[in-house]
């Protein structure tokens, strides 16, 4: 038996050597996997703990031309509720629904539902931010956050457009410039468990946020204002429904203003106006906002009428087809075809030369200029012009040219684009080729951009934007300087004319179609000074009451505000005017 | 449990109060573990650690009082005790309840537990009696394939449902016949065949698919285990996140409480992987000192086994310290990705009622025995 018990205690200790060297194998292991492979292992895990917050980076602002910041950013805040972590669920309702002003019960079903972060109101401004968490509520997290500001409310609204939730653009120079303005978010790393629910107390990686870039715009705050408040007027006396005003530098396109009234709130985008219609469903509001937002100088086209004289008295100019002082004859209609077509002078203008033609704004005469180019040459010089593709202006969702095809234009066509009818253009195109024509011929690109602008102003990008050259030449050019002078001296224009300025411009008052719906929309194209423009601008009144005749109340409302702009501009007074 | 004087017997005081410190660290790792999945779970952080709490005391109260028992009154259970884990496996097999597609659960009433761990104890206790009765027979080939002939069937019959427990059941009756028997070179041959098979595992486990002994999901964790991060989808994940901890533990670890990998990423982490949140926490530091506190352990046994007043005593401590000792280690290699991940739970340390229920009547069975020892003058 004793020598049993010997062999077995022989057994049990190799039994246990045995063992012992299995652990120490296995301590060998854990010195190789937490010494040697530690940082590894600690790497792949770091990485798989971390996730990224983002930290709002302040969206650049929009500065006019004289630095007056019309896009800014306000801090606001969120306030949300982490129900692990509160405390005094009573107390933490109350205090919410009294500083949030919002009813019991949806608080209270925030509060108490669980979820790891409940969003109680976002958008609170930082003055109210401040005061919940100086209750230090546990559980109660506000955090700050920044939101657009547009300090004049609804100057330029539907030029300069709004921001979303996300602080991105949505409509206008916010929506085109949304690169340049958008900053880069920050990270704040925060270490999560399995979930994604993050660690209290674990330590935080911060990148920091780069703010985005200021856009300085050529518009004027005090043009802009000037041209807004003529627009109401006008449109108010004359209860027009829309009334748009562009106002140009037509030497490089910088645009100085541009109104459609009615303008809306930008710090209240998706509120309508008082008397819009009740809406019955999402759709019909959203249909009813985009309207709203609609910038209707860019958007919308329409056919431009006699302002559109312009372009055929300049292309009959630059191809030799007509001179100053040939003569024609308007009985009052034309026949082209098979058809008569009217002048809107229903006795006719009798005889006269080109450039009475052009003052009177006789239909039959650009009718013949018309003719005397022929389809192959209007068309060439409609392109040419520009006419045909976008103006490439900085604002998104510009309409394009709606022309006849040139295999199916025939005289008649011809005959009715000649005056400006049966196509459609947008303001924008109107102005931009016009400005392009007395400017001594550069086909122009119509911007508000001017420059961007760092954040700490290290960094100063001034945009440029394609000049066409020689589109007419320059002799052409003065000579259509001089003729809508006249109009506006001693024509259809008069009333835009200003003591001690040279203007010059052409009236418009097109049909809508259907033409037997009656309506019209009024316009006046005016430059000034007329031999040297250095401002030009386009006023369209759509559907005015009453009397609608461009000349009579569209010309006036330019002539008053060239006769504000152009002191303000440095445009000086002349002792003789042309 | 006042000393008895008369006469002067031993009583392995240090083996309880390890068992003792083993258990509370056991429940404080719980704690530290699974208190952050508890209170998303449960709303309760502590609500693991009490409940291994409440069936820890119970088992230890059981324990001393096993102790204070003769240990040769169990051989007249051992036959029952065997029988009945046939009928409990056969039980289990059919009116168990699966958890993760696998039958491991009996329940009675409100009451669950595995009976795999009773099998465990039955047959240390049925080998122990069988052994002593063979005497010197015990070398022969006969005794050895009555031996194999008691062990391999209820063995396959729990491998069925729980391989990694299958394989601690042979490994126990292997370790008590090499106690038990003069034999050396069958189990040299074993342990020889047994490392060269982990040698050429991956191939060999291919080879063995193919010849559909080996099924598929056994064959994944194969691959798994030999390069975990290109069969991340395949169980890598898990087998990484373990790996992630015990590599961020570093020399003195996170600090306790401080783990992130419980936090959700590490499956289970109060239970098989408790061992990677003890690294990621307490470092290499606290690692090495579990390990040195179970060798300890099986120091003790040794020494209680070295001195059983007989056999029987003997191979009750030895059927003991195969258990625990294997447990540790193929739980270790397993969080450690030494060998393909099956599991099993860190004795004493990782949750579960029936694991610490049994373990306790076991610790008691070998108190007892240290309590029969006569200590000369």
């Amino acid at each position: 038996m004793s020598s049993n018990q010997t062999h077995h205690r022989k057994r049990i200790a190799v039994l246990c050597f045995l063992l012992c060297l299995c652990m120490a194998g296995l301590t060998g292991r854990l010195f190789y996997l937490m010494l040697y492979r530690s940082e590894y292992y600690s790497a792949m895990a770091e990485e798989l703990h971390q996730r990224e917050r983002a930290i709002k980076a302040a969206r650049g602002r929009i500065l006019d031309a004289k630095g007056t910041v019309i896009a800014d950013n306000r801090t606001v805040c969120t306030v949300s509720v982490i129900y692990n972590q509160v405390k005094d669920r009573e107390e933490v309702i109350r205090v919410l629904c009294r500083e949030l002003a919002l009813d019991e019960e949806t608080v209270r079903k925030k509060v108490e539902k669980r979820s790891s972060r409940e969003i109680i109101r976002t958008n609170v401004d930082k003055a109210t931010g401040d005061k919940i968490r100086n209750f230090y509520l546990a559980g109660v997290k506000v955090d700050e956050d920044f939101k657009r500001f547009y300090p004049y409310d609804s100057l330029a609204s539907r030029v300069l457009g709004f921001t979303g939730g996300d602080n991105q653009g949505i409509v206008g120079l916010e929506v085109h410039y949304e690169s340049c303005l958008k900053g880069i978010n920050g990270t704040i790393l925060t270490m999560t468990d399995a979930a994604g629910v993050e660690i209290e107390n674990a330590s935080e990686d911060r990148v920091e946020p780069i703010a985005g870039n200021d856009l300085q715009i050529s518009l004027d705050v005090n043009i802009q204002q000037y041209a807004q408040q003529a627009a109401y007027t006008v449109m108010e006396r004359k209860g027009a429904k829309r009334v748009s005003i562009i106002v140009m530098n037509p030497q490089n396109g910088e645009i100085m203003a541009m109104v459609n009234v009615p303008e809306f709130n930008l710090n209240e985008p998706f509120a309508l106006p008082e008397d819009s219609p009740a809406v019955r469903s999402l759709k019909e509001k959203q249909e009813l906002l985009n309207q709203m937002w609609r910038n209707p100088a860019i958007n919308d086209t329409y056919e431009p009428g006699s302002t559109f004289k312009i372009i055929t008295a300049a292309a009959g100019l630059e191809a030799g087809v007509v001179t100053l002082e040939d003569r024609f004859s308007c009985p009052g209609f034309r026949v082209v075809e098979d058809r008569k077509i009217r002048c809107h002078k229903v006795g006719g203008h009798g005889s006269e030369n080109f450039l009475q033609g052009a003052m009177n704004s006789c239909n039959p005469v650009f009718i013949d200029v018309g003719q005397r180019l022929g389809v192959d040459n209007y068309y060439r010089y409609f392109e040419q012009f520009g006419l045909k593709e976008k103006t490439g202006i900085d604002l998104p969702g510009e309409a394009a040219t709606i022309m006849h095809k040139k295999e199916n234009m025939g005289l008649v066509e011809l005959a009715t684009v000649s005056f400006g009818q049966s196509f459609q253009i947008t303001p924008i195109q109107l102005i931009t080729t016009a400005a392009s024509i007395v400017n001594g011929g550069n086909r122009i690109t119509p911007h508000f951009g001017v420059r961007s602008i760092s954040a700490d102003q290290t960094m100063i990008h001034t945009f440029s934007y394609p000049v066409r050259e020689h589109i007419v030449s320059e002799q052409t050019s003065e000579t259509m300087r001089y003729i809508l002078e006249q109009v506006v001296a001693e024509g259809s224009g008069k009333r835009a004319a200003i003591a001690g300025y040279r203007i010059g411009g052409k009236t418009a008052t097109s049909e809508k179609l259907p033409r037997s719906m009656k309506k019209y929309i009024s316009s006046f194209i005016g430059f000034a000074p007329a031999d040297d423009p250095q401002v030009i601008a386009l006023i369209t009144i759509d559907e005015p009451q009453g009397v609608y005749y461009g000349g009579t109340i569209a010309a006036p409302v330019v002539s008053d505000i060239f006769q504000n702009i152009l002191p303000y501009l440095g445009i000086e007074e002349r002792s003789e005017t042309g | 449990m006042a000393k008895k004087n008369r006469p002067r017997r031993f009583y392995d005081y240090s083996l309880l109060f390890c068992i003792i410190f083993l258990t509370a660290f056991g429940l404080l790792m719980i704690y530290s573990a699974s208190s952050y999945t508890a209170q998303l779970k449960y709303h309760d952080a502590s609500y693991f650690m009490m409940r291994q709490l409440k069936i820890a005391l119970a088992g230890l109260v059981l324990a001393i009082i096993i102790s204070k028992l003769d240990y040769h009154w169990y051989v007249k259970f051992a036959v029952f005790a065997y029988i009945l884990s046939y009928v409990l496996m056969i039980a289990v097999s059919i009116f168990g309840r699966a958890v993760n597609g696998k039958k491991r659960w009996l329940g009675i009433g409100p009451l669950s537990f595995q009976p795999t761990e009773f099998v465990k104890i039955a047959l240390i206790v049925l080998l122990a009696a069988v052994i002593t009765k063979m005497g010197k027979q015990v070398s022969t080939w006969k005794s050895m394939g009555i031996i194999m002939l008691l062990t391999f069937p209820i063995a396959a019959i729990v491998a069925a449902n729980n391989l990694s427990s299958g394989i601690i059941i042979v490994g126990i009756a292997f370790v008590m016949l090499f106690v038990a028997s003069k034999k050396v070179w069958p189990f040299l041959a074993c342990g020889g065949a047994g490392l060269a098979a982990v040698a050429i595992a991956g191939p060999l486990s291919i080879a063995l698919e193919k010849m559909k002994i080996l099924k598929s999901y056994q064959l994944n964790r194969i691959h798994v285990w030999l390069d975990p991060e290109a069969y991340r989808l395949d169980g890598g994940y898990q087998v990484l996140q373990g790996l992630y901890a015990i590599g961020s533990g570093g020399l003195v670890g996170k600090g306790l409480g401080e783990s992130i990998q419980k936090m959700g990423f590490v499956p289970e982490a109060q239970n098989d992987m408790i061992f990677a949140i003890i690294c990621e926490e307490l470092g290499l530091f606290g690692a090495v000192s579990v390990i040195l506190i179970f060798l300890f352990m099986i120091y003790r046994f040794m020494l209680i086994a070295g001195n059983a007043p007989d056999l029987f005593g003997a191979l009750l401590v030895v059927g003991v310290m195969a258990h625990i000792s294997i447990q540790v280690i193929l739980n270790i290699a397993v969080v450690t990705n030494t060998i393909p991940n099956t599991g099993i739970t860190l004795p004493f340390i990782s949750y579960g009622g029936t694991s610490v229920l049994f373990l306790m009547v076991e610790m008691g069975m070998v108190l007892s025995v240290s309590n029969q020892i006569k200590l000369e003058k």
